[in-house]
Order: structure tokens, then sequence, then C-alpha cells
């Protein structure tokens, strides 16, 4: 355990230390992406054959696409990227059998403290792998699983199979190709029937080596009737050149079960984050995102619920702070596939000293899907002249029979907000942080203790210098 | 009281950014433990009185002087002026979606009562704060989830007077200047904030009360009354006056002062009434 725990940094300082980690990795491919490298990597992992072709396969699916024409400006060399890097040779079980070096980062991050606090289990990814997980004895009693997505292949084949890149298949786009040829790491989860956890089920996720991709695979299926909360955090230390993070996150949730997804993403700000999520969302069934993205170069995130059959519902919630040299392009997707079906979209932006935030979404309602709802809400809050928001919200109706609502609002930091503030004794930088804090509460109020704590202490650091 | 607990203001004019003149020559003198009424019809500049006093940056001070003791209170930031014991009670108090009541009120009375608190230094510990508001809200009879309330959103006209009024309770100024905190309360919630303000001032607080009504004065007998006019004060005198223009209106006035009824005309028809 951690000797240090007083002297250590808070959280929401960790970009300002900008401390970087030597971990001794036991394999580090060569830089670039072909053929001879996904090999390499399945090799690694021991993998089955059909998981080999089905990396080959997306390798040339993604060598076969265009790079996207829209969201942001993308400049990457994907032959200069290292595509896997595995830090230690095996999982471990306890946080006594986790390196030291590996622990030090952990503490800088502050895990052991939330772990103590009210973690289940924590999955911690240190670089590729999953290296360290804890998970509550009464959980694997209930038959719920969780795991990274690399162990899960070996353990529970026949399950991961059934469900793997279904709901994002290879050819979905780019990304989810360049993912599906070289993942690793991420969680698996598995809720069986009727199982509700009460405590959120946490991972960290972090880049450490410079140039290194990150290319986790998350699968969760909740079966019917049960219940889950997922929870992610995400910080990277500053790295002078270009780091990529692509990501790939499907979520199967069946009749009347309910599955919700926090994210809070930190990323150095040279970072590109191009992740794809989406959910397939069956009878009477609720999925929720809520996804605060700070940081990175570009970030292009638009979690999306396909509502499949009657009842299905989703509630997408969505921050994004665009602060200099960044590029937040963020927003969500509801598919109404079937009737009675609704969605609630909320998306909350913030840019400032030259950001620029845009929010990119899409309510489809395809037809036969009657008497479906969705109700889409955008606020963005401008702290400067120099800084922009765009919004492009797709709306594609082909029922008539239904409710869609869409409203958007841009506002800047008002001088008689700030006067009121003032006159009661904060200074102009403590205003401009409270009515920032109060624009994002609706997000940090849907968020565990903790992380409401680290967010708030996030956003503070994100206002430092902006007044004056 | 010393020379050192007066708030002194001195010929001062006040134009909006904009360039327009509102305040020409006002001439007020408050010391802590006095209370004074500043009555005059609407549109003759008692808001910005209160406005330029706390620092607003949409009014531009031209000449004049306002101190506090030895401080000159112009060269300073609103929120140094609130640190020095100054406070305005909004005619119109702002919204703040998302901050809660004793959020915000714990920042404030922080840095209030440590005026050399830096930014991200420690608050008043939670324990110790929300006993005194809680304290508060008993007194004013505030139901306890005002506090988790998000500052002044969705409030009524009478919540707003109400929040000021608690904020004033927390914050327990050297000085403060009520703007129509009687407006939008109906005749009982007057006569509580009448009655809490007298109890909050005690013998210590300078008090300002801009009104158009006698309710407010009920509990908080001024020791002077004056009236404004066309950006200036005309004439001062006790609670009588107070009384005569709540009953017969600015008729007297206006027939006496002239110049200064042609210069309120003049300001209403550029601006709308009630806009300053």
């Amino acid at each position: 355990m951690a000797t240090d725990v007083a002297a250590k940094p808070k959280f929401g300082e960790i970009n300002k230390y900008d401390f970087h980690t030597d971990s001794k990795a036991v394999f580090k491919a060569r830089k670039g992406l072909d053929a001879d490298i996904v090999r390499q990597i399945s090799d690694m992992k021991n993998e089955p054959a059909w998981m080999r072709d089905f990396r080959l396969r997306s390798l040339e699916i993604f060598n076969a696409k265009p790079m996207p024409r829209w969201g942001g400006a993308i400049d990457l060399d994907f032959q200069d990227i290292y595509y896997y890097l595995k830090p230690a040779d095996r999982q471990g079980k306890t946080w006594d059998e986790v390196p030291d070096e590996i622990k030090k980062t952990f503490d800088r991050l502050g895990i052991p403290e939330a772990e103590k606090k009210f973690l289940a289990g924590v999955k911690a990814q240190f670089e590729s792998e999953v290296i360290y997980g804890s998970l509550k004895e009464d959980l694997t009693k209930q038959g719920v699983i969780f795991t990274d997505t690399d162990t899960a292949i070996r353990e529970y084949p026949d399950l991961v199979r059934e469900y793997f890149a279904t709901i994002i298949p290879p050819a979905d786009n780019k990304f989810a190709a360049l993912n599906s040829a070289v993942w690793s790491g991420g969680s698996f989860i598995y809720v069986p029937k009727g199982v509700k956890i009460e405590f959120p089920l946490q991972a960290y996720f972090r880049i450490n080596a410079e140039n290194m991709g990150q290319f986790e695979r998350t699968l969760i299926i909740v079966d019917e009737g049960a219940e889950v909360h997922y929870v992610e955090g995400c910080t990277a230390p500053m790295y002078s050149t270009e780091s990529l993070h692509s990501a790939v996150v499907e979520i199967i949730v069946k009749k009347h079960a309910r599955c919700r997804y926090t994210t809070i993403q930190n990323w150095a700000n040279n970072i590109y984050n191009l992740v794809t999520k989406r959910a397939m969302a069956y009878g009477d069934s609720l999925v929720e995102w809520v996804d605060g993205n700070l940081g990175s170069r570009l970030t292009m995130k638009y979690p999306s619920v396909y509502m499949m059959e009657p009842g299905a519902r989703a509630e997408i919630l969505s921050v994004a702070f665009a602060s200099a040299g960044q590029h937040q392009d963020a927003g969500a997707k509801a598919v109404h596939c079937a009737p009675h079906t609704s969605s609630r979209i909320v998306s909350k932006s913030i840019s400032k000293n030259g950001g620029r935030a845009s929010y990119r979404g899409l309510v489809k309602i395809e037809r036969g899907a009657k008497k479906s709802k969705s109700n889409v809400v955008c606020d963005a809050l401008i702290l400067d002249p120099r800084s922009r928001s765009d919004t492009y919200p797709y709306i594609e109706l082909e029922e008539q029979d239904v409710m869609v609502g869409h409203e958007a609002s841009v506002s800047r930091i008002g001088e008689e907000q700030l006067f009121y503030l003032t006159s009661r004794g904060l200074t102009e930088a403590e205003a401009s942080t409270m009515i920032v804090s109060g624009f994002i509460e609706p997000l940090v109020k849907e968020l565990p203790m903790e992380y409401a704590v680290e967010m708030n202490r996030l956003i503070a650091l994100q206002m430092e210098g902006t007044v004056g | 009281m010393s020379d050192s607990e007066t708030l002194k203001i001195k010929d001062l004019h006040v134009s909006t950014t904009e360039g327009k003149e509102i305040l020409r020559g006002v001439n007020l003198e408050i010391k802590r433990g006095e209370v004074h009424a500043l009555m005059g019809p609407n549109g003759s500049g008692k808001s910005t009185l209160g406005y330029a006093i706390m620092g607003h940056p949409g009014y531009e001070v031209t000449q004049g002087s306002i101190t506090l003791g030895d401080q000159d209170v112009l060269e300073m930031e609103p929120n140094e002026r609130a640190r020095a014991g100054i406070f305005l009670a909004f005619q119109r108090p702002m919204a703040i979606p998302g901050v809660k009541m004793a959020d915000f009120l714990r920042h404030a009375a922080t840095n209030v009562r440590r005026p050399d608190r830096k930014e991200g230094e420690e608050l008043i510990p939670m324990r110790e704060f929300r006993k005194e508001l809680n304290q508060k809200m008993d007194q004013l009879r505030m139901d306890k989830e005002f506090a988790r309330r998000y500052v002044n959103d969705g409030f009524s006209g009478g919540e707003m007077k109400r929040a000021e009024i608690l904020q004033l309770a927390m914050l327990r100024p050297k000085f403060a200047i009520l703007d129509e905190t009687d407006s939008g309360l109906d005749v009982d919630a007057v006569r509580l904030a009448s009655q809490s303000i007298a109890d909050i001032g005690g013998k210590d607080m300078g008090i300002l009360i801009i009104t158009h009504h006698e309710h407010l004065l009920e509990h908080n007998r001024p020791d002077f009354t004056h009236v404004i006019l066309g950006g200036r004060i005309v004439e001062t005198g006790g609670p009588e006056l107070a009384l005569e223009l709540h009953k017969q209106g600015y008729d007297r006035i206006r027939a006496a002062y002239p110049e200064a009824a042609a210069a309120d005309a003049a300001l209403k028809q550029t601006e709308p009434a009630g806009a300053h």
C-alpha cells in the first residue's frame, strides 16, 4: 500500500505535475501497423484462431476505409505509433502483487483511496493490459463476471464470441476497424438475469508510453431484469508527440434490464480520442450514458443507443470542456427502432481560450416506431470571444406519430452574474468557476461522490488563468 | 462612532458606460448604526447610487468620491468592497443555475470574514457554517430546503428578496444598501423583512433603505430621509419626511426644485421608468 498518501497530488492536479513513471515494458511491439504486427499481438495473447482472423480481417477493412471527412482534423501517422505494450507478465490478483512502479502511478491517480472508499471491483488498465483486478466475492457467487476482455476470451469463449463485435462491427467506421485489429484490454462484464449490482463497478484507464496507442475493447452484457453501473475515469500525462486513444464499447441490455455507463475523461492535450460507443436496448430496458470529456487535442465521441424493442429508453448526458488547442466534437445518437421508445439527450459544452466545442447528434425514428418520444437539449457556454461552439443536430423521422423536441442555447458568462457574485466577496475567477460548475451540475450530480469531487477539481483546474 | 466607520459620498457624478449621466452630484454620509431612507420617483437614480457604491461595471464615476474611513472605495473591485464591509441587496438578484445557495453563501461568508483569503484556501468548516445557516434560516422562517436550491433560479419575487435578507444576515456588513427589498413581498412578508433587517442591523450596521413604501421603515425608523430627484439629493429630513412622501407623493418636491424636476423628466424621456 502507498506510504506517501498524504504527499501525493490531488487527482485534478495530474496535468500540472506532468509526471511520467518509467515503466519497464516486458514486451513492446515495434512501431507501425501491418499484418505481422497484428499476428504478433494475437500470438502474444495466445488467442484462438477466430480472434486472430477477426483481427486480420479488421486490418484489411481499416486499410480500405478512407479517413472520415467530417468532425475534426486528424493529423496522424499510423506507422509512427506503438500498437501493443505489455507491462507485466500476468495480472495481479492482489495489490501486493502489483509492481511498485505501477503502484506509484496509481497512487498519483488516487486509485487505492478510491478503492477503499466504495469500490467493489477495481480494474485498472495500465498501458495495454489489465494488471490489477479485484472483485467482491459475493458478485462472483451471483455469477457476475467482471474481468478484462483478454481473460474473458480465454475463460468464457462462448459468451464472448456470441456478442463480440455484434454491436459495432469492424466495418462500422475506420477507427472501429483499427480497434478491432489491434485491441487490447478493456473490461468484460456479464450480469446474469435478475442480478442487481448496487455499487458502481469501476475501471481506471491510462496511457503511459510515448506514442502508445491505447485500444481497449469493452463488452457489457446485462441480462434480463439485471442492473449495473459501470464507471471509468481516464487521465493521461503530457507528451510532446501525438498519441491515439481509440476504444470500442459495446453494450447489450436485455428486457427490463438497466445499464448506466459513466465516463470522465481528461486526456493530455496532444491525444486524439476517437471512440465508438454503442448500446442495444431491448424491451422496457434503460440505457444511460453519462459522458464527461476534458482535454485531448481532438475528441470524437457520440455514445449511441439503439432502441430495438417497445418500451426501451435511452438517457444520454454529455459534457465537453474545450480549452486552447482542443476540439471536442461530442454528442449522442438515439435510434428508435420500435414503438413506444423514448430518448433524452442533454449536452453541455464549455469553450474557453480559443477552444472549440461542437455538439453533433442524431435522433432517428425508424418507420413503425410509433408513439416514440425524443427530447434533445443542448446548452453551450462560451467563456471568451476567441472560443467557439457549434451545433450539428441531425433529425431523421420516418414516422409521423412521434414527439421530437430540440432546444439549443448558447450563452456567455454574463456581466450581471459576475457582478452579483463578486459583490458578495467572490473574486472574478471564483465567480467564473462557480458559474461553470453550476452549468455542469446536471452531470456532476449524476456521478458517484468521489467522481463529483474530482470533476469539480478538474473544472477548477481548467478554469485557472481564465480571467485577466 | 469614529470617522473610520463612516461611508462618505461626495459630489458623486455617475454615467452609464454609454455616456448617459444619471447622478449629478450626490452627497451623503452614513455612520454605522444609522438608518437612512432614500426616496424618489422611478428613474431618479436610486438604484444607480446603489450600483455605483458597489462598483457595477456598467456605471462610471466621472466625478466625486466614495470613501469608507480612509479607504478609497472607488479604487476597489466589487469583491474588495464586499470584503471591506459594503453590501447591496439587489432589486433584481441574478439567477446562477446549478449553484446551491449554501455553497455560494459559504464562499461569500468566508471571503467577507477573512478579507485576505486567497483563492483555493480553506472555507469556513462545513459543520460550523451549516449550523449558522440553519439558525439564520430559522430566524427568517425559511425552509431548510432553501439552502439546497440553486441561487435565485426559479425563485418567486418574494423568495428572491428573502434570499437577499438571508445573505445580509450571513455576511453581516458594516454598511447595507437595500434596493427595494420590500417589492414583491406581501404585507406580512414586508413586516417580517422589516423586523429581520432591524434585528440583523442592530446598532452596528449603517443602512441605506431605498423604498417606495413606508412598511419597510416600520421597524427601521430612519434617522434621515433623503429625497432624490433628477440625480441629486434635493432634500433631507427626519422620519416625518418619509411619511409625507408616502402619503402625498412628489408634487411638492417637484414644485420646490424645478431644475431637478426638469432633469428628472429629461432622464425619463430616454429611459423607461423604473430602469434605474
